[in-house]
């Protein structure tokens, strides 16, 4: 399976994603953000950082950059999408996925490791998965608070476009476990063809039990099931 | 031009004896330029004057040394073709004025020593200290500084892993900030400031030249007065975004051989970047400040010689390389301009509009700076009265929950879930550890590193504090099964031109060289910051100490945490029950008088080694050393987190209890130990001489001493967990 990485000025995640894709066995590439053509990709990732420092607002920025056209144009020819963290941003800026990311309730950057539940099982991403299972991964973020209009909302449920989120170890979706103040603990997020997965937490942290765990490795798996 | 008058001299820092030399040196008056890049060479920050003489003393070769001080950033050898290259510094006075920018900044500087050098950095650590909790400044410095140093290390994306918080009302008017960065680089590819050759391009590459941080360094060599909020346009901004780009363009410009050397613009900036490479390599050097890149408009040559702008490197480029190194600092939407070139002259020599502004001969600056042989007296020592018996009745288990919900023993995740710890994926120990490991990036080794301070003992007496701090420092290593390598110093301290307080220098500067020396741990980095005070008072004088030690295989290295039930805990080295200038006087009975624990450093490189045995053998499920808060507070923090407590037999030979529970002797270590590996350790342990005892065993649940008192451990980790979310 081919994979692309798109690098922006500030993007500080980009290596880790392109390691974590290696070593699930993906062909990958980093294509740089002045770009004005994709290689030809089963899946395009836009990874964490602080893509353009952030300045102005996350990923406000990199969701006009030119190679952001060309990914725009893959996503509606149903290419597959993943924007972890900061990509997670730049999706919402560039219109592909729905909502806002706020800033963290408590107004502090949290860097933890945090329990999420798979809501959808049934998307290219996350199918190795267990319907309800709980993982534990590693956020990272100052604006991870998952924001949408009610109407939105409604659709993410009746479609099931919610993919994780936020639980305790046993799997209840409280307000103790929500880390950032999400719209009903929301830590990820499909758009309505399930091609385009935005999660705030760090699937390629959670690939290596001598760091972490692996919690992270099924999420690479699916895509390649 | 404004003729330079004795308050004109003053306002530089400058003493009139200086002043006089400036005059001999040049043969003539300075104009106001020359003036100020005196001031900025010569003041305490840059030159080291008072503290030359003394670090000469300090041990800084060995076979794992590739750099020792007088570069960026020192650099070790790791094996195989890695070295790591780590250096400590201070930003304790722009802190203080604006702790948001300054502790940033702080961040910023260090990591540009580390990736100068041609290593890309993979940890952040830091040390920092406030005034006690009650002061009025205390919260919200607090809260800028740990903001600040997240700001920039979450931005840049390199994890900040480690480091200490400490509080004491000797910093109320005076916090410290030392930060402290390492990096990764090839032994083969390392870059160096010293200049080669003559008429090569002098290059500027970074942010532009702004108004910000001029006359910075001469700020943080002076003390602090009532006016010194005054002081905030001296502290410089940062921009972690842009040194994200510029250290990913020096790092891919040092992959092939363009570079002659290169040199970051820290303090005092274009100055003493220029001064110090033209210096080392006996070349001149001339720069055409018209072509500067300037931020603001109307610059003068005065402003762009001694701002502090920040995330701007000098680059001495080799003939012919100048188009290609450009078109990666265009890539990353950098200034790239060539501002100068070296000469022959031995000068530096200032263009401006076609005009000579300012010529000095370079040795004038760096070798012929004044040091000086200050006065110094030997502290003098206080025996203590406390008469133990006499004290207030405490009962054990109050004194421990007391110390654990103190703001220096409480837990710190408040503090480091504000930092990203994980980001490179080669985190294998974060914060909250004897010490953090770094894994070599896609290698079985890794590193373990961290940064440790003791300012009670230092105060009480210096010598045995400098031994003391690197011990502890070493033992830290030690505990996660690391081998030692090399330590970095941020040595603070008050006003120097007080022999009190050059005597504290001096004293503890020889500890740090004894037990350095003692256990082949080289100094190979470090900073000095003198004149940490307020209105003529000094604080205490604080070494921290920055360690690095090498794990061959990460999957042996060890951590704090009880594994298992009913393992066996040992406790290494010997329990004389020293309180004075304990934890448990201090917090509990608000004590601070007499000696700190004696080091004796045959037991503690004997203790540990065998430790260390112990760890490689496998014969161990955790180990922790035993420092502030003593035996106690180290089997606490054995069983907060962990799924384990403990079951502690009352001491044998030591019949006061306090003494055996919260005596701070030094060379000391808890090891759990399996049943079934209980024989093999005693061996070694017996083979090698060193002492231990059998304290008791693991539990489910209970964090016990016999008869004396039964916590849940749960509890325990809540009482832990309270101080920083209340205050």
């Amino acid at each position: 399976m081919k994979s692309s990485v798109i690098v922006f000025p500030g993007s500080n995640c980009d290596r880790d994603i392109a390691v974590a894709l290696e070593k699930m066995q993906f062909k990958n590439q980093m294509v740089w953000h002045k770009e004005t053509k994709l290689p030809k990709s089963d899946l395009i990732v836009i990874p964490g950082g602080f893509s353009y420092g952030d300045y102005l607002r996350s990923g406000a920025i990199a969701g006009k950059s030119l190679i952001i056209n060309e990914v725009i144009k893959a996503a509606n020819e149903g290419c597959l999408i993943l924007g972890i963290c900061n990509g997670f941003q730049i999706l919402t800026e560039t219109g592909l996925l729905q909502g806002v990311l706020l800033r963290n309730k408590k107004l502090k950057f949290i860097n933890k490791d945090v329990n999420i539940k798979v809501i959808n099982n049934q998307t290219k991403f996350s199918n190795k998965y267990k319907k309800d299972q709980i993982l534990k991964i590693n956020i990272a973020h100052n604006e991870g608070n998952y924001f949408t209009n009610s109407e939105h909302l409604q659709k993410l449920k009746n479609e099931n476009l919610i993919a994780f989120k936020y639980c305790n170890t046993t799997g209840s979706t409280d307000e103790d476990s929500n880390p950032n103040g999400s719209l009903e603990n929301i830590a990820g997020i499909f758009n309505s063809k399930k091609n385009i997965l935005g999660m705030m937490p760090h699937p390629e942290r959670m690939i290596d039990n001598l760091v972490s765990n692996t919690d992270g490795v099924n999420l690479f798996s699916s895509l390649l099931n | 031009m404004k003729t330079i008058t004795k308050k004109v001299i003053e306002q530089h820092g400058l003493k009139l004896e200086e002043y006089s030399t400036i005059k001999k040196l040049l043969k003539r008056e300075p104009n106001l330029l020359e003036l100020g890049i005196f001031s900025a060479m010569w003041n305490e920050h840059c030159s080291y004057k008072s503290s030359r003489k003394h670090l000469k003393n300090l041990p800084t070769k060995g076979k794992q040394v590739i750099q020792g001080p007088g570069e960026n950033a020192g650099v070790i050898d790791i094996g195989d073709e890695d070295a790591i290259i780590f250096k400590i510094e201070s930003h304790n006075h722009p802190s203080y004025i604006e702790p948001y920018q300054g502790a940033a900044t702080g961040v910023g500087g260090i990591l540009r020593d580390v990736f100068t050098m041609g290593a890309r950095p993979i940890a952040l650590l830091n040390s920092i200290h406030f005034g006690s909790p009650d002061h009025f400044k205390t919260r919200s410095l607090l809260n800028g500084v740990v903001s600040g140093i997240g700001g920039y290390g979450n931005c840049i994306g390199i994890p900040t892993v480690a480091g200490e918080t400490k509080f004491n009302s000797t910093y109320n008017e005076n916090i410290l900030v030392n930060a402290m960065a390492i990096g990764h680089a090839k032994k083969n590819k390392i870059f160096y400031s010293k200049a080669k050759g003559l008429n090569k391009s002098v290059v500027y590459v970074g942010s532009k030249t702004g108004r910000d941080g001029i006359h910075g360094a001469s700020m943080a060599s002076a003390e602090f007065d009532d006016d010194s909020e005054e002081k905030k346009p001296t502290v410089q901004v940062g921009d972690p975004f842009t040194e994200k780009l510029l250290m990913e363009a020096c790092l891919e410009l040092m992959k092939d051989n363009s570079i002659i050397s290169i040199q970051d613009m820290g303090a005092a900036g274009l100055t003493s970047s220029s001064v110090e490479m033209a210096s080392k390599g006996e070349l001149g050097i001339e720069l055409n400040l018209d072509k500067v890149p300037c931020r603001e408009e109307n610059m003068t040559p005065y402003e762009m010689m001694l701002s502090e702008s920040q995330e701007r490197m000098l680059i001495i480029l080799e003939d012919g390389k100048e188009q290609h190194a450009k078109k990666i600092f265009n890539k990353w939407d950098l200034d790239f301009v060539i501002i100068g070139k070296t000469t022959d002259t031995n000068k530096l020599t200032l263009k401006y509009n076609n005009k000579i502004e300012g010529e000095i001969p370079l040795d004038a600056l760096a070798s012929k700076a004044p040091i000086y042989d200050r006065k110094w007296v030997k502290k003098k020592l206080t025996k203590s009265k406390i008469d133990l018996k006499k004290l207030k009745k405490i009962k054990i288990e109050d004194a421990l929950i007391k110390i654990l919900s103190s703001a220096n023993h409480s837990n710190k995740n408040w503090i480091t879930s504000q930092y990203d710890q994980m980001v490179m994926c080669d985190t294998a120990q974060k914060s909250g550890a004897d010490a953090a490991i770094i894994r070599i990036h896609k290698k079985e080794k890794a590193i373990a590193v961290s940064v440790d301070s003791s300012s009670n003992y230092c105060k009480s007496h210096p010598l045995t504090g400098g031994k003391q701090i690197v011990c502890e420092n070493w033992r830290n290593l030690i505990s996660v099964g690391a081998k030692p390598i090399a330590i970095t110093n941020c040595l603070n301290f008050g006003n120097p031109e007080d022999p009190k307080i050059m005597g504290e220098f001096v004293e503890c500067l020889a500890g740090i060289k004894e037990s350095c020396e003692f256990l082949n741990y080289p100094v190979v980095s470090g900073n000095v910051s003198f004149y940490n005070g307020t209105n003529k008072k000094n604080i205490s004088p604080t070494p921290v100490i920055g360690g690095v030690g090498l794990i061959s295989k990460l999957k042996r290295s060890m951590n704090h945490q009880l594994k298992k039930n009913d393992s066996v805990l040992l406790l290494i080295g010997k329990t004389f029950g020293h309180l004075e200038q304990s934890i448990f006087l201090e917090e509990i009975h608000s004590i601070l008088e007499g000696q700190p624990p004696e080091i004796n450093l045959i037991n503690e490189k004997n203790n540990g080694e065998s430790v260390l045995e112990i760890i490689n053998k496998d014969l161990v499920n955790s180990v922790h050393d035993i420092s502030s808060g003593g035996l106690i507070i180290t089997l606490a923090e054995m069983s907060m987190g962990s799924n384990y407590g403990v079951r502690i037999d009352k001491p044998k030979k030591l019949t006061d209890l306090f003494k055996y529970f919260f005596g701070e002797d030094q060379g000391r270590y808890v090891l759990e130990i399996d049943r079934n590996n209980l024989k093999k350790v005693e061996n070694i342990l017996k083979n090698n001489n060193v002492f231990y005892e059998n304290i008791g065993f693991t539990q489910k649940d209970y964090f016990e001493i016999q008869k004396e008192l039964k916590i849940d451990i749960k509890e325990l980790y809540k009482i832990n967990n309270q101080w920083y979310n209340n205050y």
